[in-house]
């Protein structure tokens, strides 16, 4: 069946099974492949994208419900909040292997759009879905507080 | 960096014949001869601008003045692009940003780990055969470069300078990338040419300030194995037996082959497979297959069984791993013996990216992509299994998403699982994906151990003698590799870490018990030393309790004629406070110190206890590993190789019932999230030594350090893995 999708502000049409989760729509037809396959149960965070402003695991989307949804990829990421988590991922030089970093990054920008200051319990809170296997933690951690103090001194400076 | 590139900028240097080899050998930690061949350049003067000029079998320049980089290694995460390239870089005077990385193709003639005598990583070895190797491709890549300005310029090479990236002489200056062209028709530079740095001329080595070469990470660009497309590809996925060792008997795939986009169904020696347009229309085929298993020669054994046997074992003498004197007439004499029985579970590596493999064969050849960590050994695999040459068989390497040991499997499982399905589609690229079920239930593992341990003491409280039993499967018992690993019954990954033991005992002995269970295992990050570290660490702990000394002193002690270990055990126990911080009420401080692959790692802890529940709050890490060629990434591998070793004493822990797995996913099988992470403070040992292991030795401290400090506190002695306080 045919699903018309809206993924990076871009209209993809897919001719797929309406169970297909969106992981493997964007990785198997739309050749988005920043988004990882690490569980497939919404356990491990590698998958995460952002569903309308919100991280979300697609490894249990389905397509049928993302229609009509504004999905964004790593590929597509564009707030003020992701360029900042990412330029401190790479100044503290965060990723080792990197399979779980962009689901990282899209985890840690969602928590930044939505609380621009977060403390150690929020990072705790909105990160520990986002599983690690090469134990980044605490570069994960410094890298949010580096991407969140950008924004608490703009804000001063405004 | 896509598939396209990769197999453009893999075929830009022609593959011509090389002239000649020229072999440079340089004195090396450890008595070991480091040999480096270049291969001399052929004749490239007529390449396009945008070529890459070979200056050596590791080195590249492209008029466009990118340095690029072979790394012989498969970077995994632990920054070997990094740190190989430093090497080269530091003697190539090379400015960090003109440098590129790119994974070597699998030659073993030009490509072998130095301490292993083929193309392969593991062993926490990558910095540490390649640190006189990098740099001299590096220095004999600069004599080249100097040589053909020297003879553009009419100068004397020896008044020529070279500083970040640009040759200069008077008035005269150009990049590497406008000599490029001239350096490569050079003569290879001959050994006693290439002078190398001392540590003090060091500019990139030991510097903070080289960001990672694996680049695209942080932005979804990087490829792993799972990324790689290529037209017409299939993907495949393995249905495997329920329990190690079943067979197929039958199979009904007709409901499967029914679904759109179900291209072929087959068995292969691991199960049945199911080949598909893309991932999950195999899965969703996969759960439609009817098949029945022959469990005639299967492991149907829980892992409570298991072990209960292997308690059974350590009560029986072993075959004899280390002796030293008699400890059972001292220990026989003596009233007072400590004894203690260790016990430790399967665990999965559970790497974040699940295993995959892409393989095409036509004919007798193969083409793969994958995160290959073991060229040589895998390609021999691929071959036999095709019944061709190695040289028909190509490997192209990209990165792997984590490995801890799995994707270096001596039997290449994964491997040829994905050439016997690619051997039935002929002509087309299909990628193997396991699911992470499959990751889980599907082996190999690390294997379960049951240690006991006995020691008298004598009148100061010292050991005076110590007995050690161990029994667990051998790794690399029935591989390719026992013939090198296993000595007279003894496979040194089941016993490295309590022989050679680091403590004065004068009379001490090791056995082993090596039972055959068909349960599937394998090397994970620190190997023997997972298990061993802990019950050396925790009876020395529980020694130091009965002597009634503090386990600091105690180890110090017993550490006298080991100034290595001593050092960084006191950097570690000075950074924590040992001794001079008060702790909260309910905290308790532990502490460990172990040496493996080549380097000393302490680890000091501070939990809380509440109830039945603590958490880990702080470690302090000291590490001696000689030159720490890039700081950042070596603190980065202590505190991963924590995490890692924190989540198997926490939580990780693989169970069979009736030989199934009980664990299929992260839901059961629970590893550590960034909620348990604690701070960790790393504290690198200034050396001038030569590199030795980062990967793998911070790993097996932190299992000790957590039961240590938890018996400060409980006054209880924790013997199993995972700890548990009630
Ligand atoms: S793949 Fe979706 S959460 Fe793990
Ligand atoms: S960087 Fe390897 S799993 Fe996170």
């Amino acid at each position: 069946m045919a699903y018309l999708l809206t993924i990076n502000g871009q209209s993809h049409e897919v001719d797929v099974e309406g169970d297909m989760p969106l992981l493997w729509v964007v990785r198997d037809h739309l050749n988005l492949t920043g988004t990882k396959f690490g569980c497939g149960m919404a356990q491990c965070g590698a998958c995460t994208v952002h569903v309308d402003g919100v991280a979300t695991r697609t490894c249990v989307m389905t397509v049928a419900d993302s229609v009509g949804k504004n999905i964004t990829t790593i590929e597509g990421l564009q707030s003020p909040q992701a360029k900042a988590v990412q330029q401190a991922w790479v100044e503290l030089q965060v990723p080792q292997c990197g399979y779980c970093q962009s689901g990282q990054v899209m985890s840690a920008t969602a928590l930044l759009e939505q609380n621009p200051n977060p403390t150690d319990a929020d990072i705790d809170a909105a990160m520990s879905g986002n599983i690690c296997r090469c134990g980044t933690y605490p570069r994960i951690k410094a890298g949010i507080k580096m991407a969140s103090a950008q924004f608490t001194n703009a804000a001063e400076t405004a | 960096m896509n598939i396209r590139r990769f197999l453009k900028t893999d075929t830009a240097v022609p593959d011509s014949s090389r002239r000649s080899f020229l072999k440079v050998s340089a004195g090396a930690s450890a008595g070991l001869m480091l040999g480096v061949s270049f291969s001399a350049p052929s004749a490239l003067a007529q390449q396009a601008s945008d070529a890459a000029l070979e200056m050596n079998a590791f080195v590249s320049i492209s008029p466009d003045n990118t340095v690029k980089v072979l790394i012989k290694h498969l970077e995994m995460g632990q920054g070997v692009y990094t740190g190989l390239a430093t090497c080269v870089a530091e003697e190539l005077d090379a400015d960090w940003s003109q440098v590129v990385c790119e994974h070597a193709p699998a030659d073993v003639t030009k490509y072998a780990n130095l301490l292993m005598g083929q193309q392969g990583t593991g062993g926490s070895t990558a910095i540490a055969n390649s640190f006189m190797q990098m740099r001299q491709a590096g220095a004999a890549a600069k004599a080249m470069l100097v040589a053909a300005a020297a003879a553009q310029w009419q100068v004397d090479a020896s008044e020529i300078t070279v500083s970040n990236g640009v040759v200069s002489h008077g008035n005269h200056s150009a990049t590497f990338g406008e000599l490029a062209v001239a350096a490569a028709q050079q003569p290879t530079p001959d050994r006693a040419s290439l002078t190398l740095k001392t540590p003090g001329e060091f500019k990139l080595i030991g510097q903070d300030n080289t960001l990672r070469k694996d680049v695209g990470k942080h932005n979804g660009t990087a490829i792993y194995t799972q990324d790689v497309k290529l037209p017409g590809m299939l993907t495949a996925v393995v249905a495997h037996p329920p329990r190690f060792g079943s067979t197929v008997r039958s199979f009904d795939a007709s409901a499967a082959l029914a679904r759109r986009g179900v291209q072929q169904v087959f068995e292969i020696d691991s199960g049945v497979a199911v080949v598909a347009s893309d991932y999950w229309t195999a899965i969703k085929a996969r759960e439609l297959l009817q098949i029945e298993w022959d469990a005639s020669d299967a492991e149907t054994r829980s892992s409570g069984d298991i072990l209960a046997q292997y308690r059974e074992l350590v009560e029986t003498p072993g075959a004899i791993a280390e002796a030293h004197g008699n400890p059972d007439s001292v220990l026989s004499a003596s009233s007072d013996v400590t004894e203690l029985m260790f016990e430790y579970p399967y665990l999965a590596h559970a790497q974040m990216e699940p295993m995959n493999c892409v393989a095409q064969v036509n004919g007798d050849s193969a083409v793969m992509w994958y995160g290959c960590q073991s060229p040589t050994s895998d390609k021999a695999a691929i071959a036999q299994l095709l019944g061709t040459s190695g040289d028909k068989v190509t490997i192209h390497t990209v990165f792997a998403g984590g490995g801890f040991g799995r994707r270096a499997n001596p039997a290449s499982d994964y491997v040829l699982e994905s050439v016997q399905i690619a051997r039935q589609v002929p002509n087309t690229p299909v990628k193997l994906v396991w699911s992470r079920e499959d990751d889980m239930q599907a082996g190999y593992y690390r294997p379960a151990y049951v240690h006991k341990l006995s020691a008298a003491l004598d009148a100061a409280g010292k050991p005076n003698a110590m007995k050690i039993r161990i029994a667990g499967q051998s790794i690399m018992a029935g591989t390719s590799m026992a013939a090198m690993m296993v000595r007279d019954g003894i496979d040194n990954t089941s016993v490295e870490g309590l022989t050679e033991f680091a403590y004065e005992v004068p009379e001490r002995q090791v056995e082993l018990h090596s039972p055959q269970v068909g349960v599937p295992v394998q090397w994970w990050r620190s190997v023997g030393h997972t298990h061993t570290a802990f019950s050396k660490e925790v009876f020395i702990d529980a020694l130091a309790r009965k002597a009634g000394a503090d386990p600091v002193a105690y180890r110090l002690e017993l550490l006298k004629n080991n100034p290595r270990e001593t050092a960084v055990l006191k950097l570690a126990a000075e950074k924590a406070g040992w001794g001079t911080t008060e702790l909260p009420e309910g905290w308790g401080r532990g502490v460990a110190v172990h040496t493996s692959f080549g380097s000393t790692v302490a680890e000091i802890v501070d939990v809380s206890v509440d109830g039945n529940n603590f958490k880990v709050e702080r470690v302090v890490a000291a590490i001696d590993c000689g030159i720490a060629v890039n700081p950042s990434i070596v603190k980065a591998q202590v505190e991963s190789a924590i995490a890692y070793g924190l989540s198997a004493a926490l939580a990780d822990e693989v169970t069979l019932t009736d030989g199934h797995v009980d664990q299929t996913n992260f839901h059961n099988y629970r590893v550590l999230r960034m909620n348990a992470m604690p701070v960790v403070e790393t504290h690198i040992v200034p050396s001038t030594n030569a590199p030795s292991g980062v990967g793998e030795p911070g790993t097996p401290p932190i299992a000790p350090a957590v039961a240590n400090a938890l018996a400060a506190v409980t006054g209880r002695t924790f013997t199993r893995l995972p700890l548990r306080l009630a």
